[in-house]
């Protein structure tokens, strides 16, 4: 079955905890043999409204297959650390999953993309 | 009778606003996922205060507004749609 998930970190953690708390959510994940499609951090973004008086949090987003029993752990385990404010997990059905191939693929070629053009000016100066 | 309609002259030309023939964008379009994770598509369906709109507005048929409206309310629950809010757009 695939799944997404998206959880919300609250930003006054340092960068290492912030690390240490996304390695905690992908190792409760490779414990219970889901494997992980892909991972993204959307970084910190401006909430729309006040989670427990912050109003901006750190965004991660991870795609995996794994069967239905490991959501459960995935969702104590999120209960448990109190850095994460808000998480939600997502059954992928065909739709979705073909969609979050798309959009993959598109992440992947906007990634790649934008160090094409960058090549391009310097080349026209020389000329 | 149809001689004296024409007689009736109108100060002003009746502006009757032609009625644009609705559509639901998602069979239009071939769309079948509404993502929850993209804020500004959402927004189509919001009004300013950030309530879903009705279908008689936009015209979406009752299947893609119910994913539309649970969609929105995935991205309301992550903070990426405020649950009200004045003069989002």
């Amino acid at each position: 079955m695939q799944y997404e998930t998206v959880f919300i970190l609250t930003p006054v953690l340092s960068d290492a905890q912030m690390k240490e708390a996304v390695e905690k959510v992908a190792k409760v994940l490779a414990d219970n043999g889901a494997n992980v499609v892909n991972t993204e951090e959307w970084g910190l973004r401006k909430l729309a409204y006040p989670i427990d008086k912050k109003s901006t949090g750190f965004y991660n987003f991870i795609e995996f297959e794994a069967d239905p029993k490991v959501i459960r752990k995935l969702e104590t385990a999120y209960r448990r650390d109190e850095r994460i404010i808000r998480w939600l997990t997502f059954r992928q059905d065909k739709y979705a999953a073909e969609y979050a191939a798309k959009r993959r693929a598109r992440r992947a070629a906007a990634a790649a993309a934008p160090a094409a053009p960058e090549v391009q000016p310097v080349e026209n100066k020389e000329d | 009778m149809a001689q004296n309609n024409s007689e009736i002259r109108y100060l002003t030309p009746m502006s009757v606003d032609v009625k644009k023939k609705k559509y639901c964008r998602f069979k239009r379009f071939g769309i079948n996922f509404v993502d929850y994770k993209d804020p500004e598509f959402l927004k189509k369906f919001l009004n300013e205060q950030g309530k879903i709109l009705p279908r008689r507005i936009t015209g979406t048929s009752l299947k893609f507004q119910r994913r539309v409206a649970q969609a929105v309310k995935r991205a309301r629950h992550l903070a990426l749609l405020p649950y009200v809010t004045d003069l989002m757009k």
